[in-house]
């Protein structure tokens, strides 16, 4: 059998191409191909967080700029207390926390990671300077009244809000550039999802802290960054076809629908100008919602059936494989038919999804081999 | 950035090596592998890696599940009800002797019972009531790719690549961050929940071994020489000539994995030669470098961030200064 035929006669519409029969599915006893991230709830968390300091980063710059200090102030905080956030986030998902600062030992521009990590490092010292401008008058002396640390605030201030963008965009990289098909799929759109929902966030953060008359600019970047947020989540979806089934099932199923459902509600909110208070909830709890959504994507991702039919590994490919070596014999389907085992994905157990007994606790004092 | 490295076909030179030798890597041969699994039992005693459960799956002879931080080779089994051949249905054996062909002892002396249950001989059975029946067998390990996603992803240099061509783990560099785990196209590297190991492991082509002009201790303890270790040029002269015998043999299933420089990894410095289809072992039919779309992903972005500092000042459009 030639896998060529089976690829397109698969395709929706095109069924009388199929030339051989309709065969079993295959796969290593239903078990996923690549394996999904170890990463856990620390990351989601440091999505939400990194797009609502960088977002915050912008709105505390204009604010700024404008002469707004109403709304500065709450602005400059939430970044500084956000990325902060953030770091914390990323030092305990560490398998090794105490070597974060391996980090650093390189610059790799293939590496998203890698470059986050400097434009954290750029960005974090901006903010922080920013939001300390806030606090000068803790500060004894000259340093706490006079006019140096306001003007440097407002420099730290612009570096950071030119950074923040960086900050809530990179993120999207970094979780498409895996070959976790549902993240993979949508690279071409996830950005702009970050983006849009870090702007609805720190606009509705703003919003939170705001009083209702210097509110206007965080409520236009709610509803922007809202409608940018679904617009642009309905467009990836659509443009992902299978690999986005998995989003719309189980955890990822319920986070997606209850982002979906907050956004619109800020947006509404924020567009009437009105309820300042309770509409900045809503834009950040979207965006916490959407981000540990598209975090507990992975594990359904790597599932078989569509780790094989995603384009990442068919047909991207211009490579055929010579007729004599594909000529014959097997018989494969790229598609598990419903409620077939392999259909489900298999219990988040770790890599093997097979339930293993608990190994005995090694005695004190030993070490791993491995450990070095 | 305009990918680079997927022009090159030396990733040692590429990597900055001035006269590296030449690049090494594996030619596993499954339609040769019993099964016995000695490369993973010489694999662990090698490199010390823990044992990873000692549970029954259930999945034929397979109980080491798949590759991971703790099983640098795994020995994959399928049952098929396939023949393993394309033999033509009307050839008959029913009258070939095979002992008196091999010069064995007399056939027709009696049998002595040994108390073992009964077996008639292979073939004796009425044709109607064989099923035709194979037993794939598979040793699979690290890839080795000429392009590989795990150290292109790694943010602390952890991963290298070696003067051998091979990509390998620095587990006193790395800092357990796991991007290198959803980034392999194979679902190889892995980081074990064990906090107190907490970095990424994987196959390392013995690098100490090659280091010593030792063989890697699994193609080392293979019996059937399914893995074979040598120079990468070598192996794929050897693994076409192997497939073309195959094939001129009626095994036409039998079919070259990883061989191909022109695939989504650049070729792999571990390939294989399957007798099915790469699903049926858990391998991806058409494996692609996640960071071939790289640049891609960073003009998105780019415009992305491009998009929110606009709107940001779209926002403030109006707000007088007071």
């Amino acid at each position: 059998m030639n896998a060529t035929p089976v690829r397109t006669g698969r395709r929706r519409g095109h069924r009388e191409r199929a030339m051989v029969p309709e065969a079993e599915f295959t796969s290593y006893y239903g078990r996923p191909i690549v394996k999904p991230s170890p990463w856990g709830p620390d990351i989601p968390a440091y999505l939400f967080l990194g797009g609502l300091a960088g977002a915050s980063s912008l709105l505390a710059a204009g604010a700024d700029l404008s002469g707004n200090g109403a709304l500065r102030r709450p602005a400059r905080v939430t970044a500084l207390a956000a990325i902060l956030g953030s770091f914390a986030a990323l030092v305990h998902d560490l398998g090794r926390p105490a070597r974060f600062h391996h980090m650093l030992r390189v610059a790799k521009v293939t590496s998203p990671m890698s470059v986050g990590s400097w434009i954290l490092v750029a960005y974090a010292p901006m903010a922080g300077l920013a939001a300390a401008a806030e606090f000068r008058r803790l500060l004894p002396g000259r340093l706490g009244s006079g006019r140096v640390l306001p003007g440097l605030g407002r420099a730290a201030g612009v570096v950071a809000a030119l950074l923040g963008p960086a900050v809530a965009s990179y993120t999207a990289v970094l979780l498409t550039d895996t070959a976790t098909p549902s993240w993979h799929e949508g690279r071409r759109d996830m950005p702009f999802v970050f983006v849009g929902s870090a702007a609805a966030a720190a606009g509705g953060m703003g919003m939170l802290r705001t009083p209702v008359t210097h509110a206007r600019a965080a409520r236009r970047m709610a509803v922007g960054g809202a409608m940018l947020d679904l617009a642009m989540s309905a467009r990836m979806e659509s443009a992902m076809g299978l690999s986005a089934e998995p989003m719309r099932q189980g955890t990822a199923g319920r986070f997606r629908t209850a982002a979906r459902a907050l956004t619109a509600t800020g947006a509404v909110l924020g567009a009437r100008g009105r309820a300042s208070e309770p509409g900045g909830i809503v834009p950040g709890g979207d965006r916490a919602a959407g981000r540990f959504g598209v975090h507990a994507v992975r594990h359904l991702s790597c599932r078989p059936a569509v780790r094989t039919r995603s384009p990442l590994h068919r047909g991207t490919s211009t490579r055929t494989p010579p007729a004599e070596l594909t000529a014959t014999g097997s018989s494969t389907s790229y598609e598990s038919p419903p409620g077939h085992p392999a259909s489900r994905c298999p219990p988040h157990r770790g890599r093997r999804g097979v339930p293993r007994p608990r190994r005995p606790a090694p005695p004190a004092g030993a070490t791993s081999p491995r450990a070095p | 950035m305009s990918n680079r490295q997927f022009g090159t076909q030396d990733p040692a030179t590429a990597a900055g090596y001035p006269h590296p030798p030449a690049r090494k890597g594996f030619f596993t041969d499954t339609s040769v592998c019993i099964g016995c699994k000695a490369c993973e039992v010489a694999c662990k005693e090698w490199n010390a890696i823990p044992e990873d459960g000692m549970a029954l799956t259930g999945h034929s002879y397979d109980n080491s599940v798949g590759l991971g931080a703790s099983t640098w080779r795994h020995v994959a089994f399928v049952e098929q009800r396939k023949q393993l051949g394309q033999m033509p249905p009307s050839l008959d054996h029913a009258g070939l002797d095979v002992l008196a062909l091999a010069g064995g002892p007399d056939p027709a002396a009696a049998p002595v019972g040994l108390g073992m249950p009964a077996m008639a001989l292979p073939g004796a059975a009425p044709a109607q009531e064989r099923v035709p029946f194979r037993w794939l067998m598979e040793s699979d390990v690290c890839k080795h790719c000429t392009h590989a996603a795990c150290l292109d992803v790694c943010p602390t240099g952890s991963l290298f690549r070696t003067e051998f061509g091979t990509v390998v783990v620095q587990d006193d560099i790395c800092n357990g961050c796991g991007y290198c785990v959803p980034a392999c196209p194979y679902g190889v590297i892995e980081r074990p929940d064990d906090a107190a190991v907490g970095v990424a492991q994987k196959c390392t082509l013995c690098y100490d071994r090659l280091k010593g002009d030792l063989e890697p201790a699994c193609a080392k303890a293979c019996p059937t020489q399914s893995i074979q270790f040598g120079d990468l040029d070598e192996l794929r002269e050897r693994a076409r000539r192997r497939a073309d015998t195959l094939h001129d043999a009626g095994v036409t299933d039998a079919r070259l994995y990883g061989h191909d420089p022109e695939d989504g990894v650049g070729g792999t410095g571990a390939f294989f030669l399957l007798l099915d289809e790469p699903e049926v072992y858990g391998l991806p039919p058409d494996p692609v470098a996640t960071t071939r779309d790289l640049p891609q992903m960073w003009r998105r972005a780019g415009l992305a961030a491009v998009t929110l500092l606009a709107g940001a000042i779209a926002a403030f459009a109006g707000e007088v200064r007071r």
